[in-house]
């Protein structure tokens, strides 16, 4: 297996569901090699090396300083070709999902998204790919060269192997066509501590709450914890918080330590973005809130006073 | 301005999903609907033609027969026509196949805009716009919420993880919509009344100049070998708030090891 992985970065870091990723394919064995697209992506290199690459392809240019899927088709089209390339891996991301379908059109190869596991089983690649609403894990497979995975955000925790990585540059070429799309602006909104992807602690707001004011029970709460506020989709669209810390079926997937649900009823919808947590704490006024089925512990009752309460105590214990 | 929208046929959203043990493909035997995130592109298609004056929305899909009756949906919010490939050959097609498909549609069409909506709500796949976009060789923009054209040009407001990105391409160009881009219309009595006698016509994969080799099963790289239950969770504890809760959480994070 000769594995090529795509290391996505963010505001002058490597983001840490692809280090994940990378992390996973190097203890599936075979040659592991990575490749980061970007302009100015040089410095980050020495990272890959760190979490398992053995060799990491750097293709930087300034027509790939925008986060944009098509030119970073090119790139990897042709890096696949001529490296040889039996299987490449992405930590599923808005920019990457478009980079691994568009590569897949190019190379006529296959493609499986979605997935929460990737194994060797009897000598092939196999993914596991939660279906309809999670409730059938199926178990993919690909009958091309190459075989293009889409990872699940917050699958693979980064392990640190202390390696260095050969650094080999690529040239880039475009096609016209990939150039043809133009990034005029980027917004990016800055929140405080860590994102939801790469928080271990989140707490997690929903309609429950009452009003956007009642964010702060929840932001006090994370603060304490260490941890980052999400958002479901019902208040994401009434607008009492911004979309970047949407979970769910429309926003993102995480999988953190700790994940507590206030005021979250826990549809579907919402359930299939944090299900994959390790320990789900719910706190919610309705007993027959479907988050209370599958909740490590469950709480009925007035989040307006049990969460002020419980930000009172973490903090006193964390203060002794 | 021509705008093609593609457009998937799913099971009815009230219908249990489930997939078949012997094809391990999803059973498609019951109620079918036009998938709910692409009516939000059937919308965007419309508001654009409309704010243009003139145009057409054509709705290219892939799917049985029957399928043609969902799409009447579009039909009735306003969209011009449907173009529906339907061919036994096509049935197992994955992401490869089906973007062969739709782009040798799309391409018999050649549209000035392709619409697609944010995901499919039977597979939640989100990526076949850029699968199609590339075998059409075309710009794309995806997760677009905000969309405006100008001069031949699009410009597209989407979302990621970081904020808001602002893009734009010339036509034509590919575009998928999220669903937070428009509310929907209702279709009128008479859009209703007026759909079944609008164009609906059925292409086979020949029309489309396909070997039955490059779709369906054959034509696939993707394979499915089994389906299993998703792991258990643990034992899950439900209490009343007897004004301890807040202890009892912090007791369990602290027995949990998590703080």
């Amino acid at each position: 297996m000769k594995t090529l992985v795509f290391l996505e970065d963010h505001g002058g870091a490597l983001q840490k569901d692809s280090l994940g990723v990378l992390s996973r394919a190097v203890s599936l064995g075979g040659e592991v090699e990575a490749v980061l697209i970007g302009s100015g992506v040089d410095g980050l290199a020495a990272d890959a090396g760190r979490f398992g690459a053995a060799r990491v392809h750097v293709a930087d240019h300034e027509r790939l300083g925008s986060p944009l899927p098509q030119p970073r088709v090119d790139v990897l089209a042709k890096l696949v070709r001529d490296g040889g390339f039996d299987t490449v891996v992405f930590a599923a991301t808005v920019l990457s999902a478009d980079i691994a379908a568009g590569l897949a059109a190019r190379l006529d190869a296959g493609l499986n998204w979605d997935l929460t596991d990737l194994v060797e089983h009897d000598g092939r690649l196999v993914g596991k790919r939660p279906a309809l609403g999670d409730s059938v894990y199926v178990d993919v497979g690909w009958s091309s060269s190459p075989r293009i995975a889409l990872i699940r955000s917050g699958t693979f925790e980064p392990i640190e192997s202390g390696g260095s990585a050969e650094v080999v540059k690529v040239e880039s070429e475009f096609e016209e066509f990939s150039l043809a799309a133009t990034m005029l602006e980027q917004a990016h909104e800055d929140s405080e501590g860590p994102s939801i992807e790469d928080a271990d602690i989140i707490v997690a707001g929903g309609r429950g709450l009452g009003g956007p004011e009642n964010f702060a029970l929840v932001e006090e709460l994370a603060k304490a914890l260490g941890g980052a506020v999400a958002a479901t989709r019902a208040v994401v669209d009434a607008g009492w918080y911004p979309y970047s810390t949407q979970v769910g079926q429309t926003g993102k997937t995480v999988a953190p330590k700790l994940y507590i649900a206030c005021g979250i009823s826990g549809a579907i919808q919402h359930k299939v973005g944090m299900q994959g947590s390790g320990l789900i704490v719910a706190i919610n006024k309705d007993p027959n809130a479907p988050i209370f089925e599958y909740a490590d512990l469950g709480v009925v009752g007035d989040l307006h006073e049990i969460v002020p309460k419980l930000t009172e105590l973490v903090r006193a214990r964390k203060a002794a | 301005m021509k705008i093609a929208v593609c457009a998937k046929y799913v099971p009815d959203a009230a219908a249990h999903l489930r997939l078949d043990p012997e094809t391990k493909r999803l059973d498609r035997s019951g109620e079918g609907a036009l998938n709910q995130f692409d009516v939000n592109a059937v919308e965007e298609a419309l508001r654009l033609k409309e704010a243009g004056g003139d145009g057409e929305v054509v709705i290219v899909s892939l799917g049985p027969e029957r399928a043609l009756e969902a799409m009447r949906k579009a039909l009735a919010m306003g969209a011009d026509r449907v173009v529906l490939v339907s061919d036994e050959g096509a049935e197992g097609s994955d992401l490869v196949a089906t973007s062969r498909i739709l782009a040798a549609a799309l391409e018999r069409e050649s549209p000035d805009l392709v619409l697609f909506g944010q995901q499919a709500s039977d597979s939640d796949g989100a990526v076949l716009w850029a699968a199609v976009a590339d075998r059409l060789r075309r710009p794309l923009i995806s997760q677009v919420a905000e969309l405006s054209r100008e001069d031949g040009r699009v410009r597209g407001k989407r979302q990621t993880e970081y904020g808001y990105d602002v893009i734009e391409a010339p036509l034509p160009a590919v575009i998928a919509v999220s669903d937070a881009i428009n509310e929907p219309r209702y279709p009128s009595l008479k859009g209703i009344m007026g759909a079944k006698k609008k164009p609906q016509e059925t292409v086979s994969l020949g029309v489309l100049g396909l070997e039955a080799g490059a779709v369906g099963e054959a034509g696939s790289a993707t394979q499915v070998y089994a389906l299993g239950d998703p792991p258990p969770r643990g034992e899950t504890r439900k209490i009343e708030d007897d004004g301890t809760a807040a202890n009892a959480i912090l007791e369990f994070l602290l027995e949990k090891r998590v703080i």
